[in-house]
This record gives structure tokens, sequence and C-alpha cells, in this order.
């Protein structure tokens, strides 16, 4: 285990990020991979396979260390670069990489062994034997990730911290991706990991001790934070198209795994999951060929995922089938109607659904959606006074908000508007988005 | 921030009969009002609206219907919201749906015990 697993990470990641779609109905047909080459493929089974083992190889046999099922994992991945690049790939590599990962348990118990009888504590259960053995079925598959995610999303650590090891531990991400969705730097994500890990260990969470009443205690914050993940995908600082999308397709994929599981499908689940279909769905739409963000009404609608808008409209019905209501079930019904273009009071609904999305949860985003959904209903003048009430003068989404509002009757004020916008936010995309406002309105300026 | 309670007051008979589609219209600017409020960040809790009908349990320990409907400023409803100081909060009773009907908005700072 000499190798630490976020360099085999980065060395296994170098190639390409890859956007997925079958990430969430996962593929398991022998020969299925005979389209891509070698180079795309281990990174490929990296990013969906990596999380899998460590999650099976820790819960099925308690390990007290998720480093000591990352390092299994990891060595399993260098041992599939170096017999590949000889051997060719196997028909079925997934079955390959679970076989090879569970040998390599064995050898670790082997060679642990009279260690751990000198010295007990290695194993949380000391009287497991690995030949009694685990399958890498579909079930334990879920069933030890969806302990990983409860393990994961704790929330004696912050909501930075738990983002960071969930994209870690249940993603694969390297620290040098992670920092570089934050914009921050490794060091900072380093210390982050740490310390979360530290956290982790001491309050010693195991799922399996988990009862029905505390899962479901918990799942709030487990909600939370993989719509902070997904959310950190959708609106995030890096230019990086191809991040983004991978942000956003992991936490469906998380979700997606609570459904599976009858304590976790509430319907605050499915809300969230729909929510999150509905927003992937605009993932290619929503910028251009630059990266530059195109707001939904310029959209090109032939490149909505109507696969996904399906699979949203599934889940918000799900949502509401039984009781229970959240803002995820008001989120996600906004996200309904801007996929229903044709609806003539479709931003009345918005407006209604923005009211009470704020009087559940204040948040200055949320205002200035609302704001925006009201100015559309009763006019840009009384939106500008509705904005003007909101007291965010240093947010640069309220200027832009406001320069938007103004842009068709008085252009000095919006060009105005959107230099305050420039001055108040650190995004590349958006200082661009905004510079290229601005110089629209001049020269439409000059020509009148 | 400090906390306050509004209290809405209108006389019933000035209040017209509505029809199914003019309630829903009312309501619609009822929570366009406060979540303007909310916009702001101001708002407390929404409240909410009272029925008509009340009793009043009085000292002598006799109980008697409220003769509510029948005075001129019934308490129709209320909201907390949370401002720097009075006048801020008299403010943002500023739109109240309630002004429409003729009515008015009391605003009482909240003295916690």
């Amino acid at each position: 285990m000499a190798v630490p697993s976020y360099r085999l990470v980065a060395m296994l990641r170098l190639g390409k990020l890859m956007f997925y779609n079958h990430l969430l109905w996962p593929l398991h047909i022998a020969g299925a991979f005979n389209f891509m080459q070698q180079d795309e493929l281990i990174p490929h089974l990296f990013r969906t396979e990596y999380s899998k083992i460590v999650a099976v190889l820790y819960h099925s046999y308690c390990l007290k260390e998720i480093e000591t099922a990352e390092d299994i994992a990891s060595e399993t991945f260098l041992k599939a670069t170096e017999i590949w690049s000889i051997k060719g790939v196997p028909e079925n590599p997934i079955a390959w990489l679970y076989t090879v990962a569970k040998n390599k348990l064995k050898d670790y118990f082997k060679h642990n062994n009279i260690f751990e009888k000198q010295i007990k504590g290695t194993l949380r259960i000391s009287d497991i034997e690995p030949e009694h053995g685990f399958e890498f079925s579909k079930q334990n598959i879920t069933d030890s990730q969806l302990a990983m995610i409860f393990s994961v999303c704790n929330p004696s650590n912050s909501t930075e911290s738990q983002i960071c090891l969930a994209l870690q531990i249940l993603c694969g991400f390297s620290v040098e991706e992670i920092a570089n969705a934050f914009l921050t730097k490794s060091e900072t994500v380093k210390k982050r990991l740490h310390r979360a890990r530290v956290n982790l260990r001491n309050g010693n969470f195991q799922i399996s001790t988990l009862g029905e009443v505390k899962i479901k205690e918990r799942l709030a914050a487990v909600l939370k934070t993989l719509y902070l993940l997904f959310n950190e995908g959708y609106f995030s600082k890096t230019s990086s198209q191809l991040i983004r999308k991978d942000l956003c397709l992991e936490a469906l994929r998380l979700t997606f795994i609570l459904t599976e599981n009858s304590i976790t499908n509430t319907t605050e689940t499915n809300a969230l999951l729909a929510l999150m279909c509905y927003q992937s769905s605009r993932l290619d739409a929503r910028t251009d060929d630059n990266g530059e963000v195109v707001l939904l009404a310029d959209q090109d609608r032939s490149l909505w995922d109507q696969e996904l808008i399906d699979k949203g409209n599934h889940y918000l019905v799900t949502a509401y089938e039984s009781n229970g209501f959240s803002k995820y079930h008001l989120e996600a019904t906004i996200a309904y109607w801007h996929t229903t273009p044709t609806d003539t009071n479709k931003w009345d609904h918005i407006l209604q659904l923005y009211n009470q999305l704020l009087l559940i949860e204040y948040s200055p985003i949320t205002a200035l959606n609302r704001t925006f959904a009201f100015a559309m209903v009763h006019g840009n003048e009384k939106g500008i006074q509705e904005a003007g009430r909101l007291g965010l003068n240093s947010n640069s989404q309220y200027y832009s908000l406001l320069a938007y509002l103004y842009s068709d009757t008085d252009m000095d004020k919006s060009i105005h508007y959107y230099e305050q916008a420039i001055k108040f936010t650190k995004s590349s995309n958006e200082i661009q988005a905004f510079t290229r406002e601005i110089k629209r309105l001049s020269e439409k300026k000059n020509k009148s | 921030m400090k906390e306050f309670l509004m209290v809405f007051r209108v006389d019933y008979k000035t209040m017209p009969k509505a029809s199914p589609e003019e309630m829903q219209a009312t309501t619609q600017k009822w929570m366009n009002w406060v979540a303007g409020i909310a916009a702001k960040g101001n708002l407390s809790d929404r409240g909410n609206r009272l029925m008509g009908t009340g009793k009043v349990f009085k000292s002598d320990g006799s109980i008697s219907d409220g003769p509510y409907t029948e005075i001129k400023e019934s308490i129709v409803g209320y909201t907390l919201v949370k401002a720097t100081s009075l006048e801020e909060a008299a403010k943002l009773a500023n739109g109240c749906p309630i002004l429409s009907f003729g009515g008015n908005v009391e605003i009482r700072e909240i003295n916690v015990l």
C-alpha cells in the first residue's frame, strides 16, 4: 500500500473526463466496452467502479479505515493498467476488477493475520473470514454505496468538507479536480479532507448500527449535501464544462441510489432527483461553444435532453404521490415549468412557487429569481421597484438583474448596472458575459 | 434585528362577497406581499388568517361568543416580521392587501419574555 491513493487517482485520470449518461442506469454487459480504447476505458471504469469497490470492501468487511479500502481499489486499477496493456482488455473488465479486488483483500488479510493476532483492532469485527466471501452483486454494491453516502454526509463536518469528501470517496475525484471545481488551492482541499476524515474516524460511524429512525433523521442532511453537490456543478465557478457535468451527474447518480432503498426513497428524495433531472436536461444548452452561459430564454431547445426531462416528470409525479412537501418539491416544480415553454400562465405559476420557496427559506438567489418572475408577470417597471427593495447592494446578480430590467427603457442605467455587476463578481464567465452586454448596449445606443 | 407583530384589521361589512376566483386572486396578492417581505430577508413567520368567529373567556369564568363580525375593526390575521427599528417595520406594511379593503395594519414590537 505504498502509493497514496490520491496520487493513483491523479495518474489514472489524466485522460479526458467523460460524460456518461448511463452512469444512472449502469451497464453490466460483458463486451459492452469494446468500442473504447484502453486509454479511455480505464479512466472511465475508474470513475464508475472505483467508488463501488471502495464501498463494498469497506462495508462488507467492516474495515476500520476507509483508506485501506481505497488503497486496495487503487492497486486494483494499477494492476489493470499493467496487465491490460500487455495482455489486452479482458472480455468483462468490470468482473475482472471485482475479482482482483477480492483477491487483493484476501492477500491483505493474509499479510495482516499475524499482525492482527498480536494487536487487536485492525478489524472492527475480528471474526470475519474473507473466504466466506462477499459478492459484488448489484444489491451489495447499492447497499454499500448507500451506507457510504450516509458515512460521508456527516453533519459533524462542515458542508464544504462533506462535499469534498463526497467527491473524493463517492465519486473518485482527485484532489486537483476538487480544487479545480471549487477554484481553491489543492492544499486547502487536502486540509479540508484531512480534517473531515479525522472527524469520521473519531465519530466511529457505522451505518449497520443505524436504525430506520436514525437513517431518516440523517436523510435531510444527506439530501442537502447532494443538493449542494449538484449546485456546485450547475453553478460552478470553474469554466470547465466537463467538470460541471461530472459534478452534476455524480450528484444525480448518488441521489438515484437513495431511491433504490425503501427507507431513503422518500417524497423529498424523489423531488430532489426530479429537480436534478430537469436541470441536467439543459446542461448542454446552458453554455455556448465558448463556455459562456446562455440564458434560458435564448437556449436552443433541441439541445435539451428529452430523456432526462421524462425522468424528471416521472420522479416529480412520484414525489407528489404521497404526503410530504419540501423546498425540493417547489424547486423541481419551478424547473418543470421551465421545461414547458408553451403555457401562457407559466410565469404566474413560477412566481407563486418562488413566493412559497421564500417563505420556507430565504436566500439572496431565491429573492432575485422571485423578483425576475415578478417582473415577467407584472412588467419590468414594477420589477425594478421590487428589486430596489431587496437590499443586496454587494451582489453582482442583483446588479445584473437591474441591468436586464432597464435594458429596454434606459440604456445608460443598464450599462451602469452591468458595470456595477462586474465590480462585484469574481467569475471570469460572468465578467465576459456582462462585458458583452455592455458592448451590445453601447453599439445600440450609438446607432439610435 | 428586532421582531415585530403585524396585526391586520378590517371591517367585515365592507369586505365584498368574493367568488372562488376572486378569493384565489386575493390569496395570490397576500402571497406576493408576504414574499416581498421575505425577499428582503425581513420575514420571521408568515403568520395566518383568522376565522371570523371566536370566543371570549372572561374573569368570572364565563365564555361568550365574540361579536367580532359586528365591530368595525376585526382582527383578520397576523404576520411576524423582523427589522432594525419600529419605523423600518412599519414601512414593510406598504402594499399590504388589507389596505385595499379599507383595513389597517398595526405594528408592535415584540417584548420577549
